[in-house]
């Protein structure tokens, strides 16, 4: 049996890379929700935010200005890729959308790969975050810890957006019926824009902070959609809390199975997932009926 | 009649696996010349096979997997296992391999299969990547882990006494060739079957192909199935192919490379995802050569892919086939002349009115309620319909009656109350059962197959009721269904639409859409039917025309018509029944209505009392 210190600590990480779970997921989840699209380029967008935060953090040394950047850029392509491309596939079957952004995916990684070539790259953890945290007798790397409170406190900001704000309100009506908000004479164009870049900075942003706990390679985009496509199979597609819940519970399951064997703590998520699916087809937090 | 459509001769219907045969027997002998060498040609063929079984699933059924590389992987690696451990040989290794790819289609199937859409392509996605850190844990001791299984032996057919040794090269061509086009064959024969008609019914319109009483979630199962079979076969023909099965068989990556090599050669014509194939490993193989270039090989296929997908939506075979059959089609003769009403040349089967419980009415609903959330749409409705009757039912916008509609024909679960089907309870057996036992609808707003002709349309419910609501005959053709020819074409010639019979449907002027909608309900053989609002949309002319028709098909027939055209309403109706917010305000005959005085409060609005915010 693991000590407890050990089962503490690896309850942390979970917590941690759960709510990093939980933040790209969400992008994903409210791009769903109110476009209808199933974003596949979602982990790309993860990939471009953290290599742009790594140049960025070598030319400034600033980790804080590498976040910012990360999640400009990956902003700034959702945004033109949703106007150049997602938006001539809003009248098509979800197939083209999968296949068109999927597309996209292959076009980014690769770009990427084309700029910084195929190998890992490392990227330092930033001065702030180095060195250990006490927490009672448990020992816990001091990044982690910050990891965990940036991105709940960034879910939080998100949960601000969505249900405290005029643009949140008609996002959430928006998954709700997208025709009736269409009827009430806003504009739904201009909404779209707005998610979808929101979504993909969601996921740059993610890329950054995610950067200096694993090694960045191009292809760990595909890794990343995988994992968020999980979680919100798990939490129910389009909810918001649905994607909390799904991503708390995914870093869980990595992390506490991994204490007993790594090797199996990924198969592990997938059980759960099909557990799901049999158990409650919509997911946890879905609704009945949502496609 | 003019049939000249079926009675192609069967040397004409074989064609395509004339051309087949002789492209992979030619092949060899030209296409060295532009540098395709007979690896190459071999390894083509295997994700070729690889994508018979996806295009069936994909391009037919309209079911895009992400995760077909589990199987792919499944089966290649049971196949190398079993080749370099065992002492079975190469034909037996192969089966097992493709049967252990089918087992796991059907768990895989099962699950993913529960959700359609994007959720479909999201959990096979997933799993599919479950299956590659299942090779690298669980299976290690199998499978080598990253190492894969080196060694497969070079395959050995042993006939008689003599033993067939075939070594790399064009020997190795062959064999996997004979494989493609034996699979190539079935697929053919798959899509040619009855079972493959209500495959692209699925993909064109999922609800409506329920509704005309196929169990389209076990035809998906079945479908997915196969597909995993081939991906387990190709799978096992590329660890023999290359005496080595890699890990990367599992990869996300050969899944995508699987989505984007049928979408590039066009999705639903079988021989797409091999051309697809062709273009992605030559475009590979011929940039790679280039400096400067090779590096970015996949992000100039990744860019390709983007505008295909944008521009043309079935790929570059879907192209070829289009701009050849524009050239062929003949000018279309359409007489737009009203049809003449049918002779009954071949009347339309209906089935039998078979009572559970005599006399008891043909369709009844005991207090049926249909609540969401706080609102009740339906509230509290009892409703019976009497053997032949032709029964209307009116009401306002937002009486309800559509809700109501949906419960009877067992589309809508009830939140209260049940339905019952001359005696036999129905409530909540879903509508392909309830189709099956014999009550059809008719809806608002077409739900036709607008990518099939009006025959491929009509025959849908047809097979249905010809066939049951499930039947695996994918290797029998169409012309085994007993009657299902004269079955089409008297449904058809009872809407009038004859002369339209080998038309698009997605070509058809709106009026003639609406008679076929009719139609689809009509060919199901039903002797209950319920129309919602079939004049809706038309004009004048054709109005006249479907009132007739309704009017003329109610021998043997009772039916339920929800209508907001009074006119055709009292003209047509024996009764009327009139729902007002979600209950039942008045029912009796058109003259008890119109002198109703609740009903013309009603309808000139004069409740206003009684309405809640």
């Amino acid at each position: 049996m693991p000590s407890l210190s050990l089962f503490l600590s690896q309850l942390f990480n979970g917590l941690a890379s759960g709510l990093l779970l939980a933040l790209i997921s969400t992008g994903l989840t409210i791009i769903y929700g109110t476009l209808g699209v199933v974003n596949f380029a979602h982990g790309a967008l993860f990939v471009v935010g953290a290599y742009a935060g790594y140049t960025v953090y070598g030319m400034t040394h600033s980790f804080v200005i590498a976040i910012v950047a990360g999640a400009l850029v990956s902003l700034v392509v959702g945004l033109i890729i949703e106007r150049g491309l997602v938006r001539l596939f809003y009248g098509r079957p979800p197939e083209d959308q999968i296949l068109v952004t999927f597309g996209v995916a292959i076009i980014l990684v690769e770009i990427v790969r084309g700029i910084f070539g195929g190998v890992s790259l490392s990227v330092p953890t930033p001065v702030w975050g180095h060195g250990i945290a006490h927490i009672g007798t448990l020992i816990y790397p001091l990044y982690r810890l910050q990891v965990l409170f940036i991105s709940a406190g960034t879910l939080l900001v998100l949960y601000f957006v969505l249900y405290r704000t005029s643009l949140g309100l008609i996002v959430r009506a928006g998954i709700e019926d997208s025709l009736m908000v269409n009827i009430l004479g806003i504009n739904v164009k201009r909404i779209f824009l707005v998610v979808f870049g929101l979504g993909a900075m969601a996921a740059g942003y993610a890329g950054v902070i995610d950067a200096p706990i694993v090694t960045l390679a191009p292809d760990m985009g595909f890794r990343v959609l995988v994992d968020s496509f999980v979680v919100v199979v798990i939490g129910g597609v389009g909810s918001f809390p649905g994607a909390i819940v799904g991503g708390i519970i995914a870093g869980e399951i990595l992390s506490l199975t991994s204490m007993f064997d790594p090797a199996y703590s990924d198969v592990m998520l997938f059980v759960v997932m099909a557990l799901v699916l049999i158990l409650r087809p919509q997911g946890i937090m879905g609704q009945e009926g949502r496609e | 009649m003019n049939t000249a459509a079926r009675s192609t001769s069967p040397l004409r219907r074989h064609l395509p696996e004339l051309y087949v045969a002789l492209g992979l027997i030619i092949g060899p002998f030209v296409l060295p010349y532009i540098g395709i060498n007979s690896d190459l040609m071999t390894r083509v063929l295997i994700w070729g096979l690889f994508g018979l079984g996806f295009d069936l699933l994909f391009g037919y059924t309209g079911l895009l997997s992400f995760g077909q590389a589990a199987f792919f992987g499944t089966g290649g690696f049971v196949t190398a296992y079993l080749l370099t451990t065992g002492s079975v040989s190469m034909l037996e290794a192969l089966l097992v391999g493709t049967v252990v790819a089918a087992i796991t289609g059907i768990v895989i199937g099962y699950l993913t299969l529960r959700r359609t859409g994007i959720y479909f392509a999201m959990s096979t996605l997933a799993f599919g990547e479950m299956f590659f850190f299942l090779e690298n844990s669980v299976f290690k001791s199998y499978t080598g882990g990253e190492n894969g299984i080196a060694g497969v032996p070079p395959p050995t057919i042993s006939l008689g006494s003599t033993v067939l040794h075939i070594s790399s090269g064009w020997p190795m061509y062959c064999f996997v060739a004979v494989f493609f086009y034996i699979g190539y064959i079935i697929a053919r024969r798959i899509v040619r079957s009855p079972f493959g008609a209500v495959l692209k019914a699925i993909r064109g319109n999922p609800k409506r192909a329920i509704a005309l009483g196929h169990a389209t979630n076990r035809y998906k199962l079945t479908v997915f199935v196969i597909a995993a079979a081939y991906g387990g076969l190709a799978g096992g023909l590329l660890g023999v192919f290359q005496a080595y099965m890699p890990p990367d068989a599992f990869t996300l990556d050969t899944s995508a490379q699987l989505v984007i090599q049928t979408v590039m050669g066009g999705a639903g014509t079988l021989l797409g995802p091999l051309l697809g194939a062709t273009i992605w490993l030559y475009l590979y193989e011929g940039l790679q050569n280039i400096a400067g270039i090779g590096a970015y090989w996949k992000l100039i296929l990744g860019v390709v892919f983007v505008i295909l997908v944008t521009v043309f939506s079935h790929g570059v075979g879907g192209a070829l086939i289009q701009t050849f059959s524009r050239k062929r089609a003949s000018p279309a003769d359409a007489d737009d002349d009203l049809p003449v009403e049918s002779h009954g040349a071949s009347s339309l089967d209906i089935v039998p009115a078979t009572s559970s419980a005599a006399g008891a009415p043909v369709l009844e609903a005991r207090g049926i309620t249909k609540q969401y959330g706080g609102l009740i749409a339906v509230s509290d409705v009892t409703f019976s319909l009497a053997e032949g009757e032709l029964r209307g039912v009116i009401g306002p916008n937002g009486a309800g009656k559509s809700t109501f509609f949906a419960m009877l024909a067992g589309e809508l679960a009830t939140t209260h109350g049940q339905v019952f089907f001359r005696g036999q309870e129905i409530t909540g057996i879903g509508v392909t059962a309830v189709c099956q036992l014999g009550m059809s609808k008719s809806y608002q707003i077409n739900q036709l197959f607008e990518s099939l002709t009006v025959r491929q349309n009509t025959m849908i419910p047809v097979l249905a009721r010809r066939r049951g609501s499930f039947r695996p005959d994918m290797l029998r053709g169409l012309h085994h269904v007993q009657g299902l020819d004269a079955q089409v074409e008297a449904a058809v010639q009872l809407v009038g639409l004859s002369h339209r019979i080998d038309s698009l449907v997605s070509e058809l002027p709106y009026g003639e859409k609406r008679r076929l909608e009719i139609g689809l309900a009509l060919a199901t053989g039903a002797n209950v039917l319920l129309f919602d609002e079939p004049l809706a949309g038309l004009g004048p002319e054709e109005r006249v025309h479907v009132v007739a028709l309704l009017k003329s098909i109610r021998k043997g027939r009772s039916m339920v018509v929800v209508e907001h055209d009074m006119d055709a309403m009292f003209e047509l109706a024996e009764r009327i029944t009139v729902l007002y917010e979600g209950r039942k305000l008045a029912e009796g005959t058109p003259d008890e209505i119109r002198a109703d005085s609740a009903v013309q409060a009603a309808y000139l609005g004069g409740m206003d009392e009684h309405e809640s915010a």
